[in-house]
């Protein structure tokens, strides 16, 4: 690699009648030295938090904050008891609760999404236009304002109390799921009509357009979809602690880890929390990796060239 | 040109026109009640008659099924709901002596909030009928005229086809748009009444209380109570606070993009990736990081001590204007990498010979930055910057997870750092002032709209969708 650069710039330099240009002038040298150096401490600041919580989690000894920053001693019991003291706070409960949470709702969500997308993209009919502008009108309320009625709601049919609340959580988080489907019906958009009338004169009806020619072009868009319905019963924690509260049988990881610092918990649980932290995020972090690059991937349209 | 802008406003006119016919039944509503025959007028009481009569005798009992449910709700529920909604109530809890048992036992009172909970409820089911009444009677009218003319009707069975081609979106659409009416528009419709009630534990309202007008956006919006002072503060912080995380993530993302993208600079994908890892970790973690960090005994006091930069920990979360820095600078670490990414995109879109021809004219990197750069990224991002703003108006889990509104001055229900929705969540969730609360709400989405009606609809996006098929 060095060797090319160095030929193809003696190549360049020979052709060049005022070389002295193309060589890196000092004044170059010293801004890129000065550039890298920005980034390298940028970088640091983005990765400390990062470090600091990975460094915690491994710390021996117990206590919430500490008057030093390189821990005295390392260990990995902070993980092995968030796995083996379930006595106050359980989380291998927690983390099923929420993947239990995550897969149900993330079906209903899935569904819904693309189907409001295809028919706000490809059908056209009275109430689309409407049914637009609704759901922006919607979206600016903010969230808590129908969540605490939602609460209410849910109160008075009975489904906040016992194991029904896990059913109240799924359904927050996927039945009003149909206003978020402006991503998706952007993608739709881009799949070329004629694909669906040809389809149409093959004799397939309307659904069949849908499910065997556009829903199979769109696959990054649909892993997209998956995944972000997936994630958001991981991230949040302002609908459970609303619904759920204080019953700690049934609370998702979002909200264990919130209470982990809450006084009562603090002092015990401080280092298992940074532990916590970190398993927690290493899967969502690989998720939402591998889900920008299909939301890259999804916005360079449907059919390629 | 004022020639062309004419012939484009008569195309768009015409198009216009034609949509509105495209989608237009030939059996309105109004043409079923003033033209129909007696059929049809029947089956306004009676709902599927008409389609009973023209032997689609299925069709015509779902519908009068759904008007039998109809009424057994309203005689059984509704009329009482509704009968309740002007007065919510006015029985109070009451202690009552008990002989036999010699105790004081209670004698429920009624529940306010249930009427009103029944009360809207049943205005939504009311609606809700007339839609289907007003389908039931097009569609008599429908079938009335079809068997005059002798065309065909679909049978049932052609119906339940016609729903995966041409009435597709009718089952596409049924279960999300009903999730949507049951847990979204039906609790907004219930929370905006309680703006107008005393529903809150000042003066121990929780059980019972009552219609109040408009008193509480008085209090709100007033300037001489204590709630309406807060109120103003509140409205300004959020504001300043909208207006500085979105434009100095925008500006210091665009900044890094930049950087990165330069030729100059090696190790592209390093640098890029170390700013992404950030942003994979969910964020109420990295913001519960943030905020242990911060706090008084935290690291960043620690190492700051050691030193021997400060002598006192620094008060990030005590002073206002410190912790109002704090979730600021945070919101930057939070946001920048993710304007970096979508700037990043936008950047290697840009026409290469634009910048080359600019170079070649003379211009230097800052004009060209300012001159072609800058208007081509704010171009493609205005959108998006837009909702970056409303988002933030909105933004609760930087606030209530790094600062949780604090620091609080004495007396107060909203700290230096609340926005509007933080203070909502408190005032509806730990004080109950659930009425004030829904007032905050209401204001927040008029602030909201205005900025949004005027922005959205002038988008592109919004404007020409149809522009790629």
């Amino acid at each position: 690699m060095a060797d090319v650069t160095v030929s193809q710039g003696i190549t360049s330099i020979k052709n060049d009648p005022n070389f002295k240009k193309n060589r890196m002038a000092p004044g170059r040298v010293a801004k890129n030295v000065v550039v890298h150096a920005i980034l390298a401490v940028l970088a640091l600041i983005w990765l400390f938090p990062i470090f600091w919580v990975v460094l915690t989690s491994l710390r021996a000894e117990k206590g919430s904050y500490t008057y030093y920053f390189w821990p005295k001693a390392l260990t990995f019991d902070n993980y092995v008891k968030l796995f083996t003291d379930t006595s106050s706070i359980n989380f291998p409960r927690m983390f099923l609760n929420t993947l239990f949470i995550a897969v149900c709702s993330c079906i209903i969500t899935t569904i819904f999404v693309l189907f409001v997308s295809y028919c706000m993209s490809r059908l056209r009919f009275r109430l689309r236009k409407p049914f637009m502008n609704l759901a922006m009108i919607l979206g600016l309320f903010p969230g808590f304002m129908s969540m605490v009625a939602v609460y209410f709601l849910l109160k008075a049919v009975g489904l906040t109390e016992g194991g029904l609340i896990r059913l109240a959580l799924i359904l927050c988080y996927s039945a009003a799921s149909g206003t978020g489907f402006y991503i998706v019906k952007g993608f739709f958009d881009t799949v070329p009509k004629s694909l669906s009338e040809a389809a149409i004169l093959d004799g397939c009806n309307g659904m069949q357009v849908f499910t065997k020619v556009v829903l199979p072009l769109s696959k990054p868009i649909v892993v997209y979809t998956i995944l972000t319905a997936f994630l958001a019963p991981w991230l949040d924690f302002v609908f459970v602690r609303v619904i759920v509260g204080a019953k700690s049988e049934y609370w998702t990881v979002a909200l264990g880890l919130y209470n982990m610092l809450e006084k009562e918990y603090i002092y015990n649980w401080y280092t298992s929390w940074a532990a916590a932290a970190v398993i927690v995020s290493i899967p969502i972090a690989l998720l939402f990796i591998f889900m920008q690059r299909n939301y890259v991937d999804g916005m360079t349209g449907a059919v390629k060239g | 040109m004022a020639v062309s802008t004419t012939v484009a406003d008569a195309n768009n006119a015409a198009k216009k026109m034609k949509k509105k016919k495209m989608f237009k039944s030939e059996y309105t509503l109004f043409d079923a009640v003033t033209k129909g025959g007696w059929t049809t007028k029947l089956s306004m009481v009676v709902m599927g008659f008409g389609n009973i009569a023209h032997k689609r005798v299925i069709k015509g009992l779902i519908f009068l099924l759904i008007e039998a449910a109809f009424i057994f709700y309203m005689v059984m529920i509704g009329a009482g709901a509704l009968a309740g909604l002007p007065s919510l109530g006015d029985q109070a809890q009451v202690e009552v002596w008990n002989e036999d048992a010699g105790v004081y036992e209670y004698q429920t009172g009624d529940n306010s909030l249930l009427y009103l909970l029944y009360g809207v409820a049943t205005i939504v089911f009311i609606v809700i009928f007339f839609c289907f009444w007003a389908e039931a009677v097009r569609s008599a009218y429908k079938a009335e005229c079809l068997s005059k003319r002798g065309g065909h009707l679909n049978t049932f069975r052609e119906d339940l086809r016609s729903l995966l081609n041409e009435n597709l979106w009718k089952f596409l659409m049924f279960f999300p748009f009903a999730g949507i009416l049951l847990f979204t528009i039906l609790p907004l419709v219930f929370m905006i009444p309680m703006a107008f009630t005393n529903y809150s534990t000042i003066g121990d309202h929780l059980v019972l209380f009552d219609w109040v007008g408009m008193e509480n956006f008085k209090t709100i919006l007033g300037l001489g109570g204590s709630l309406g002072k807060e109120f103003w503060s509140v409205l300004g912080w959020t504001l300043v606070w909208a207006f500085f995380a979105t434009f100095l993530n925008f500006f210091f993302g665009m900044i890094l993009a930049i950087v990165i993208q330069r030729k100059d600079t090696k190790l592209k994908a390093f640098w890029r990736t170390i700013f992404v890892i950030s942003i994979a970790v969910p964020q109420f973690v990295s913001l519960l990081i943030m905020r242990t960090m911060l706090n008084r005994n935290g690291v960043i006091n620690n190492l700051l001590m050691d030193w021997g930069w400060i002598q006192q920990p620094l008060p990030f979360w005590e002073d206002a204007t410190w912790a109002r820095v704090s979730v600021i600078v945070i919101n930057c670490w939070i946001g920048i990498p993710y304007s970096m990414l979508q700037v990043t995109g936008i950047l290697q879109n840009i026409p290469g010979e634009l910048t080359e021809a600019a170079k070649i004219d003379g211009a230097n990197s800052v004009q060209v930055f300012f001159k072609i750069t800058l208007p081509y990224v704010l171009f493609i991002m205005g959108p998006y910057i837009i909702t970056q703003f409303t988002g933030n108006i909105n933004n609760f889990n930087v606030i209530y997870l790094l600062s949780g509104g604090a620091p609080v001055p004495v007396g107060a229900t909203a700290g230096k750092t609340d926005l509007l929705v933080t203070w909502l969540y408190k005032l509806t969730i730990d004080y109950q002032y659930y009425n004030l609360g829904a007032v905050i709400g209401i204001i927040s989405f008029i602030v909201l709209s205005i900025v949004a009606l005027i922005t959205y609809r002038n988008t592109a996006a919004y404007k020409d969708e149809e522009g790629f098929q």
